[in-house]
């Protein structure tokens, strides 16, 4: 019985999939990036846990209630920011609220935002660059000029000047933006601005794949257009697909990060990464520290994830060498 | 489904059915004046066709049931266009394509579905034509599941019997396709051909892309199937070796024209177009003997010293473009019999005095057709 199913086991093929895996878990540096990554989605996930396991909250102004933590001018009386046993990460300046549970859930924010706009740019540049591709014609002549209308805009400056106006589609300009509305606004902007570059890839990757002989094998025995990309494309663009994916998003959470930094992304009280950058540049000369933790977190953060789409890429590719 | 065993009780095999004895089983798949040209894009700042390329021109051939059929010619003659177009994955330009009282020129997908499965194809380059991302069981089955078929036994068994057919390791099923070799994916590629049973399989140069070792095997697989199941074949090859083993009716294609069309016999033994005489003088003479000698009748009353007497002919120059085709007989600039007349008048696909029955060549001059065998 044993030796039956060791014979079968044997039998049973490696798939592409099961092959890249094997090569990413013998790259090391893709497998210590890739735990740091699941490391912070399991902060930003774990939040409130952590938040209440630390005993602390990111809206109390610990600082202004209890006396004796900030000095007269606002800033922390003990050195480095006011680190000590209660506050691991040191106390905000002037606010008095805790550093640790506010880069928390600023992550968990980021990631949030970073990660709804990945997945809504990853479906969107599928449904595009497929049909570009797969179709060709007039369909690819139009999706492709308007890919490159959409590149040809200026980024930073349509996120600035478009964020109040997309906020504004959604309420009144004269009540109080709520925060979802803010946290919504940001994606949409990015979302429309963030998926022409995975679609052009896709797009090259169906076209290319569109002449190969298996695809008229499958239409030799009649399948149906849905079932050609479902079965036959889609599965062989997922490495290109993975790969960009992995690039996008510590793009996202950056760009989100500089919106905030600008002030048009969130708004106090939410906890946000990019505007703990924005309070430290404020009072960096008289507290170094507060810009510690969150600046050493977005790097640690962004480099661990572009090593990660790395060694996926060469995980899917044995080929290419850096 | 369907087998062409009703149709003619014992397929006619290679051994037999060389024109003359029996009666011609009914046609499959008929084509006339099939047409197929690719636009040439061109221009600045808005494209537009600036010419065509001639892929195919004015073709007619007919496929009949159980029967192997040879397509031969030199690369870029348009006979992969040809195979594509009878399998409906190109729309001809002009022409009709007929499949059993059917004309299908024009058919969609949805007028097709009845006889996808009664017209299969096995590709040229078995490292391109199965799916890297799919186990040789889906891949095999896919066929069934498009076409909706339930097997008695399931799928699955269907697949593993289909596997061993082909002579492949049925345990293998959940394998994927980079897991074989050359040989063996394309005998996957068989197998899938296969799922449907179907009446017609065109095959486009489906040993060109492999070792000549594995050439062989792959051959009597194909040979083995073709009489076993009386499926008729559409064979496009690029040399008349390997469809001398194959096929009992072969055309030649010269940019994108039959010239000649006959009996395996005609062909081989009394050529009469002077393409044909070249292509047959480029195979090698192993090939030929090697032929022989698996076909005893065939090569029963060759003289030892024939091979000697072989003229090697070297054809001068390329092939002209397909997109400007030269007027009147098309081989004529690479001709060596070319005259004034070639020029000027096309010559037809007839049956000229001399030929045997069914054996049709086009050429004003046509050579004597005692240079292999008499």
């Amino acid at each position: 019985m044993s030796s039956d199913t060791q014979v079968a086991a044997e039998l049973v093929g490696r798939s592409p999939g099961q092959l890249m895996w094997r090569r990413f878990r013998r790259d090391r540096v893709g497998v210590v990036s890739g735990c740091v990554v699941l490391f912070f989605f399991a902060v930003g996930l774990l939040a409130p846990v952590i938040s209440w396991l630390y005993g602390k909250d990111p809206q109390t102004r610990y600082g202004q209630i209890e006396p004796g933590l900030l000095n007269e001018f606002g800033y922390p009386v003990k050195p480095n920011g006011g680190i000590d046993g209660e506050f691991w990460f040191g106390l905000e300046p002037f606010m008095g609220r805790d550093v640790l549970t506010q880069l928390v859930y600023g992550i968990r924010t980021s990631l949030f935002i970073a990660l709804a706009v990945t997945v809504l740019a990853t479906l969107t540049a599928i449904v595009l660059g497929i049909t570009a591709g797969y179709l060709g014609g007039k369909a690819d002549f139009l999706i492709s000029r308007f890919i490159d209308l959409l590149m040809a805009f200026p980024n930073q400056l349509f996120f600035v000047a478009f964020l109040p106006i997309v906020a504004t589609l959604f309420v009144d300009p004269r009540e109080e933006t709520p925060t979802y509305v803010r946290v919504v606004s940001i994606i949409v902007v990015l979302w429309v601005l963030g998926w022409m570059t995975l679609g052009r890839i896709l797009r090259g990757a169906t076209l290319a794949l569109r002449e190969r002989e298996f695809v008229e094998a499958a239409k030799v025995s009649g399948a149906s257009p849905w079932r050609i990309i479902r079965k036959e494309l889609l599965p062989n663009v997922v490495s290109p697909m993975l790969v960009q994916a992995t690039y996008m998003l510590p793009n996202f959470v950056t760009t989100a990060a500089a919106l905030s930094f600008l002030g048009v992304g969130l708004v106090e009280p939410t906890p946000d990464w990019g505007r703990m950058f924005a309070i430290g540049a404020e009072v960096y000369r008289a507290d170094l520290t507060y810009m510690f933790f969150p600046g050493v977190a977005m790097v640690v953060f962004v480099v661990a994830f572009n090593l990660l789409g790395d060694s996926v890429r060469d995980a899917f590719d044995p080929k290419t060498n850096r | 489904m369907t087998t062409a065993s009703t149709a003619h009780e014992g397929p006619a095999g290679p051994e037999e059915g060389t024109g003359a004895a029996g009666e011609t089983p009914p046609a499959l798949m008929t084509a006339e004046g099939l047409t197929k040209y690719f636009p040439i894009k061109g221009g600045f700042p808005f494209k537009r066709t600036v010419g065509a390329v001639k892929a195919v021109d004015g073709l007619d051939l007919v496929v009949r049931e159980g029967e192997s059929f040879g397509l031969v010619g030199e690369s870029g003659c348009g006979k992969s266009t040809t195979g594509r177009l009878l399998a409906r994955l190109l729309e001809p330009t002009a022409g009709t394509i007929t499949y059993r009282d059917q004309d299908i020129s024009h058919a969609g997908r949805k007028e097709l579905a009845p006889i996808r499965s009664e017209i299969q194809m096995i590709f040229q380059d078995p490292y391109s034509s199965l799916n890297p991302r799919q186990t040789v069981g889906s891949i095999v089955g896919a066929p069934l599941e498009i076409n909706r078929v339930n097997p008695p036994g399931g799928r699955e068994a269907r697949v593993r019997e289909l596997m061993d057919t082909v002579g492949l390791n049925p345990e293998h099923y959940n394998r994927f396709p980079h897991e074989f070799s050359g040989g063996q994916r394309q005998r996957i590629g068989v197998a899938r051909a296969l799922a449907l049973e179907p009446r017609l399989i065109i095959a486009d140069e489906p040993v060109s892309a492999l070792d000549v070792s594995i050439q062989a095997q792959v051959i009597n697989l194909l040979r083995r199937v073709q009489r076993e199941h009386g499926i008729a074949f559409l064979f496009i090859a690029h040399d008349l070796a390997v469809v001398r083993h194959f096929s009992q009716r072969i055309a030649v294609m010269y940019l994108g024209k039959i010239v000649e069309v006959g009996d395996r016999r005609a062909i081989y033994e009394r050529p009469r177009h002077p393409y044909t005489h070249a292509l047959l003088s480029a195979v090698p003479e192993a090939e030929l003997e090697l032929a022989e000698a698996e076909d005893p009748e065939a090569g029963a009353d060759a003289p030892k010293e024939r091979t000697a007497r072989r003229e090697r002919i070297r054809l001068e120059g390329d092939v002209p473009s397909p997109s400007d085709p030269p007027s009147g007989c098309r081989f004529r600039t690479r001709c060596w019999k070319a005259q004034d007349r070639c020029a000027t008048e096309e010559p037809p696909l007839v049956r000229i005095e001399g030929n045997a029955e069914g054996h049709m060549t086009a050429c004003h001059f046509p050579e004597a057709g005692t240079v292999l065998l008499e």
